[in-house]
């Protein structure tokens, strides 16, 4: 919330406007601990968005599970959907979440536009179970 | 003043249900005293309704798993009476095979949700709830996570390396 | 609980739609999710389901030191991590009946109320922002990143913070720490003052919340809510009088009370409760000037963490280190139990010793969770844009909900 306040002011760097609905968005960030529970829901939410989509996952807990090495916490989102940029920290100080943002704008300047139809990238999502 | 108070409190106690108040104690003030299951509503009753206790306030109620002891799970009830401003402790030793024990919903309804949280991580069944059903769990869980002989990690995990942890 | 459409006499008029305000969703400040079914706009019942971020704290206790479990209380009511903190170490000093000396007191109830301004902050904006006031939410968000910096500069991080040791704090406060508190105690008043005259008497939003999701005394009661929810209702219940910690008692504050425990009611309680904690953080700093200046700990080198320096060079610290660490303190074995007044109500820790490195049981009482139980009661007659307010002025923090 920091990070959209007017102190590092995360619109600057594009990302104004919040989308509400996962089908309008472009990047999906994923803050906060996931737990087991929670799981089917992100994939869902992620199923929701239309190609090109990306995937931030912020914060230790989303990358890899965090501190929290119990039964109910997911270790890391990447075990259900594909991510582009982690941010580490707990919490990650908003200069490194504008940071991943960079990093993410770079992403999106430097890839190819038939990345999403190529095989690789289908096996990718195959491997997730993501048709 | 306290201590008479949580004198005049266990006096009250004693009196009323007569040997079924065991374990008396004061650690650091509060007083603690166990229970029975049979007579558990009637005590939770008494100490809400009496105008001297004047109990109404319903802090938490939790449970403690003690593996080795005959009765292994100890429900524990933390009263307040904000009135008088004495706190009480009131626990239950269950069996931890079969835990069961009437629920205190009747009384208090914030104890709704305490009591799911108890079920959801011990498996102690509270007979008259409403809707006891795991709160805070997945629901296909199948175990009840904080008895002592489950392990802290998921125990399916395939990609931690033993050796790193020393084990 | 049936959650399918109920028809009645084949009116389709009459039909319920199901709506299930998720676990993301925008409007809930956090992973928990209602479902509902709503008549048109009004809903008729509602099914809360949580978990959605259960971290299992109360089982990881279990396998951490006692120093070890403090980054995992902030996580709690992250909004307002150091109470969490400083609730955490007070338990375990009742355990251990270690007496803190007043500079330490005074210093702890500073940062409280700050973390208390700092909590409050975010809820009355938020619900500001609910009701269609987004420009407050900016206003006084900035003064949330003061707070941080103050922290900052104590203890080294922004939001979990981490903050104290059992005993103390782990370096004292410097002189840009006590500038910067200062600064906000100068500045936060005049933001504060605006933000009220922008709301307080402001017709959309007395429209929007006076009256809506009334509660009475007994029934905040019978629910066990606690906080400024229940002080809303008129029970003037608040751990910092009924139980005084960290040397409350030394201090002049007043405890606000509603009477109809509405949202309107909860918003003025909050704000007033800001007031009172910037006088507090003032007759703080006024009594800090009258105690011997240095002192940040108490003398107790069994249980408090020697400073680095110390370890390195001096044999004792070095064995006082090692024993803590190794936990080879002589804690007795008992159970306490310990409340402390957090942003949302009574936040307390109920600690089961046997001796061991690590606690027996460590239980929390989260004001949040119990708190929260009774919304699916109170949303059935209230219309969907109400219960989303409702939501929000219950200042439900996802984090405390699920631990």
């Amino acid at each position: 919330m920091a990070t959209m306040g007017s102190h590092y002011d995360f619109g600057r760097f594009g990302s104004e406007r919040l989308s509400f609905s996962p089908r309008q968005a472009d990047l999906l960030m994923v803050m906060g601990t996931i737990a087991k529970k929670m799981a089917p829901v992100l994939k869902q939410v992620y199923l929701q968005m239309a190609e090109p989509r990306w995937v931030m996952a912020v914060g230790a807990c989303a990358s890899s599970g965090g501190i929290f090495d119990t039964y109910s916490v997911l270790q890391g989102i990447d075990e259900i959907i594909p991510v582009d940029v982690y941010v580490p920290g707990c919490p990650p100080r908003p200069e490194a979440i504008l940071d991943g943002f960079g990093k993410i704008q770079e992403l999106v300047r430097n890839e190819s536009s038939r990345r999403r139809n190529s095989d690789q990238y289908k096996e990718l999502l195959a491997s997730y179970g993501i048709l | 003043m306290a201590e008479n108070k949580n004198q005049e409190l266990i006096q009250v106690l004693t009196e009323k249900f007569g040997d079924k108040i065991i374990g008396v104690q004061e650690p650091y003030g509060l007083l603690t005293f166990e229970t029975t299951k049979d007579v558990i509503s009637e005590v939770l009753k008494f100490l809400k309704e009496d105008g001297a206790t004047n109990f109404n306030f319903l802090t938490d109620i939790t449970a403690v798993h003690y593996p080795g002891k005959k009765h292994g799970i100890a429900v524990v009830y933390h009263l307040h009476s904000m009135v008088n401003k004495v706190r009480v402790r009131v626990k239950v030793f269950i069996d931890e095979h079969h835990p069961s024990i009437p629920t205190a919903t009747t009384l208090w309804r914030g104890a709704n949700w305490m009591e799911r949280e108890t079920y959801d991580f011990f498996g102690v069944k509270f007979e008259g709830h409403p809707d006891l059903r795991r709160i805070l769990n997945m629901d296909d869980l199948g175990v009840h996570p904080m008895l002592k002989q489950y392990p802290l990690e998921d125990p399916n995990r395939v990609d931690k390396k033993d050796e790193y942890f020393g084990r | 609980m049936n959650n399918q459409p109920v028809y009645t006499d084949n009116d389709p008029q009459s039909e319920l739609v199901t709506l299930n305000l998720g676990p993301t969703h925008p409007a809930t400040h956090g992973v928990f999710q209602n479902v509902l079914q709503l008549d048109g706009e009004r809903i008729v019942s509602g099914v809360s389901t949580i978990g959605y971020i259960h971290r299992a704290f109360e089982k990881i206790a279990e396998h951490r030191p006692f120093y070890q479990i403090t980054p995992l209380t902030d996580r709690l009511n992250y909004c307002s991590s150091p109470i969490n903190n400083m609730g955490w170490h007070m338990t375990v000093e009742k355990l251990l009946n270690i007496q803190m000396p007043k500079r330490v007191d005074y210093l702890r109830v500073i940062i409280m109320e700050l973390s208390r301004i700092s909590d409050h902050i975010i809820c009355n904006t938020i619900i500001a922002q609910d009701t269609g006031a987004t420009t407050t939410f900016l206003y006084l968000f900035q003064f949330r990143e003061h707070i941080y910096e103050i922290y900052e500069e104590i203890c080294g991080a922004r939001l979990t913070t981490n903050i104290g040791r059992i005993g103390g704090f782990e370096r004292d406060f410097n002189d840009i720490a006590f500038a910067k508190i200062n600064k906000f105690l100068k500045e936060f008043p005049v933001a504060l003052r605006e933000f009220e005259n922008l709301l307080n008497r402001n017709r959309i939003f007395i429209d929007r919340t006076a009256g809506v999701a009334k509660v009475t005394a007994e029934t905040a009661l019978n629910y066990s809510w606690t906080g400024p929810l229940l002080r809303a209702t008129g029970v003037d219940y608040d751990v910092r009088v009924s139980e005084p910690y960290s040397s409350y008692q030394d201090f002049d504050f007043e405890v606000p009370v509603g009477t109809s425990g509405d949202i309107y009611d909860r918003y003025l309680v909050r704000n007033e409760e800001m007031w009172q904690s910037v006088r507090l953080i003032e007759q703080a700093m006024q009594k800090l000037k009258n105690e011997p200046a240095g002192i940040f700990h108490a003398d107790v080198p069994d249980f408090y963490l020697p400073a680095k320096e110390e370890v390195y060079n001096n044999m004792e610290a070095l064995i006082y280190h090692f024993k803590i660490v190794m936990g080879e303190i002589d804690a007795p074995k008992a159970e306490v139990y310990h409340a402390v007044e957090g942003g949302n109500g009574e936040l307390g820790f109920y600690l089961i010793n046997d001796g061991g490195r690590t606690p027996y049981r460590l239980h929390f009482r989260r004001p949040s969770f119990i708190n929260y139980q009774m919304f699916a009661k109170m949303s059935e007659g209230m219309l969907l844009s109400d219960a989303i307010i409702n939501m929000s002025s219950m200042n439900i923090i996802a984090g405390e909900l699920d631990a």
